[in-house]
């Protein structure tokens, strides 16, 4: 089982674009992207139902940041590949896609790789699909349901109106929605025990893949520019009656 | 740069195109007078289709195969049959995300998704995709040659009826899609909702969070259909499963333009705001006053919503 991870700069610190490079700035801590914190989790119990196997990773950084991976260790994860190259600064989602298609086959592929639907802090949403079309695998995204039975895969997957039950045989891809599963907090044990699990570190061309960054990306970014602000109205702390500022507000646009 | 042949990848729901769809054909005709609808199924929709600015119809029926694999692949082969788009238009939704990623590969394209708006000028083909929850937006041209793929919110564009003739359909085969193509739709299983369409409605009552718990929600649900409204959620409550995903506002859900949005116990994340800033008149009920969605109401209450949204209610009931 191999799950694609991101780390992403914390969500909770307001995101900066870098002046020089206009890419999102990423050079502080870097965490695991919580959407990636349900694939981790859907693997380990799909792992503990079938009784053996075992969970590896796959993540790609422009630096060498390992705090993330070290997060899905300590979940219970195995081992990790991380493609850490300053060249992949700018990287777009089909470049990220052959690099990470490139790291699952340095390990040897898997029964079933597992991505998010999308990352939390770029949120393109295409680059588990662009990894089964490279490896020529079957792929169900937006997987609300995962289970594996006798060696054939049934997912619950989710669609604009509701849901669709798809089967599909090993090895294949899945994109997990948010929700899928609880992930679970790590141990103390299991974040002591993650210091030690190995992670590769690999480059770009250790994998064989260029041009990466910019130069392999089939855009650049023209102009950034500020939206139109929203101006905010009027902020009121309730009293007890603040719902006829309601009720008055919903009159005056003759709503009710 | 001049855009001479563009695709647009259309769907249909309940036998009828969708709004996304007729969104893109009227910017696609906007660009260019070549444009031709892509269509899984059997494109007995080619009529609208037609009418609102496609002048041709590709239609590939895949069976119980999941569209991305499949649609993918027969659109290759069609460009390698001499068809070559300069730009493919896609919805930012499930079916045009897999479908774009599986055709990406094939072309070895880029894709930029999470577009609200797209130009063609002397410097090329440039696409604006906002950042930040919105407060950003970024420029992107396309580099090299095309096809350009490119992904687009709903309601960036305004459907407008082209009064065009009934688009000429051809059928496109699924060329062998080998073990790629295991993917198999065994069941599909439709969500029934009643009042109006979330995204479509005039009036959207959301909760989030801040409702504390699961129960709770009926003061939305309530309030919502007093104002013949429809009732929303934040991501943090669908995660939480007290509301199926269908009801989620946002990044990851429906993007909503209403009239009124009115949203109870949600702070305000970028994942949300991303989904409902469009809105004429934002009214935000929150406990905590640094909440950011109050950054952008119209009328903020800083309260808590337990204690707002049941007199907000009996008052509304009492109007009749």
């Amino acid at each position: 089982m191999i799950v694609c991870v991101k780390q992403i700069p914390d969500p909770a610190a307001p995101g900066a674009l870098d002046g020089a490079t206009n890419t999102l700035k990423r050079d502080g801590k870097l965490i695991l992207d919580d959407s990636d914190a349900y694939g981790v989790e859907m693997a380990l119990q799909l792992v503990d139902k079938a009784g053996g196997g075992e969970v590896s990773l796959v993540s790609m950084a422009p630096n060498g940041e390992t705090s993330g991976l070290r997060t899905a260790l300590a979940m219970g994860a195995a081992k990790g590949v991380l493609v850490s190259d300053p060249a992949l600064q700018g990287s777009d989602a089909l470049t990220t896609a052959k690099i990470l298609a490139a790291a699952i086959t340095r390990l040897g592929g898997a029964d079933l790789i597992i991505g998010a639907t999308e990352s939390s802090d770029g949120y393109t949403g295409t680059v588990p699909e662009q990894i089964a079309e490279l490896l020529g695998l079957p792929s169900v995204t937006f997987a609300k349901k995962v289970s594996v039975e006798g060696g054939v895969l049934k997912v619950d997957r989710q669609t604009e109106n509701g849901y669709d039950e798809v089967t599909c045989a090993l090895p294949a891809l899945i994109s997990v929605t948010a929700g899928v599963v609880e992930p679970r907090y790590p141990s103390f044990k299991g974040i002591m025990a993650a210091k030690s699990k190995p992670v590769e570190e690999v480059t770009a061309s250790d994998l064989g893949i260029t041009p990466v960054g910019w130069a392999g990306a089939g855009q650049k970014i023209s102009n950034i520019a500020q939206a139109e602000a929203r101006q905010a109205g009027e902020i009121i702390e309730d009293d007890g009656e603040s719902f006829t500022k309601i009720v008055g507000f919903l009159e005056n646009l003759k709503v009710i | 740069m001049t855009l001479n042949n563009i695709w647009v990848f259309a769907q249909v729901a309940n036998g009828a195109p969708t709004s996304a769809t007729l969104e893109l054909l009227t910017k696609a005709r906007s660009l260019s007078s070549n444009v031709t609808a892509i269509i899984g199924g059997d494109g007995a929709s080619g009529a609208v289709l037609g009418e609102f600015g496609a002048t041709k119809v590709y239609a590939i029926s895949h069976g119980a195969t999941l569209p991305g694999v499949a649609i993918a692949a027969a659109l290759k082969s069609v460009i390698d049959g001499g068809d070559t788009p300069d730009l493919i238009m896609f919805p930012q939704n499930y079916e045009g995300r897999d479908v774009m990623a599986r055709l990406s590969v094939k072309l070895d394209k880029t894709v930029i998704t999470n577009n609200v708006d797209i130009t063609d000028g002397g410097d090329g083909v440039t696409v604006v995709t906002p950042i930040f929850g919105g407060n950003t937006l970024v420029e992107t041209t396309f580099t090299g040659a095309g096809p350009f793929l490119a992904a687009f919110r709903p309601k960036s564009f305004v459907a407008e009826s082209a009064g065009g003739a009934a688009a000429a359909v051809t059928a496109l085969t699924v060329p062998d899609l080998g073990a790629a193509g295991a993917a198999q739709v065994l069941a599909v299983h439709v969500e029934e909702t009643t009042g109006p369409k979330l995204d479509e409605a005039n009036i959207v009552v959301s909760g989030g969070r801040g409702l504390g718990e699961a129960s709770s929600y009926a003061l939305i649900e309530d309030l919502a259909k007093l104002l013949k409204g429809a009732p929303g959620a934040s991501r943090a409550i669908v995660d939480a499963g007290w509301v199926p995903y269908s009801y989620q506002v946002g990044q990851t859900g429906k993007v909503v333009k209403p009239t009124i949005y009115l949203a109870a116990g949600i702070s305000g994340a970028t994942q949300h705001m991303v989904g409902m800033k469009g809105s004429k008149n934002i009214i935000a009920i929150n406990k905590d006053k640094e909440a950011p969605i109050f950054g952008v109401a119209d009328l903020g209450i800083v309260g808590d919503v337990h204690k707002v949204l049941p007199k907000l209610i009996e008052a509304l009931k009492a109007r009749g």
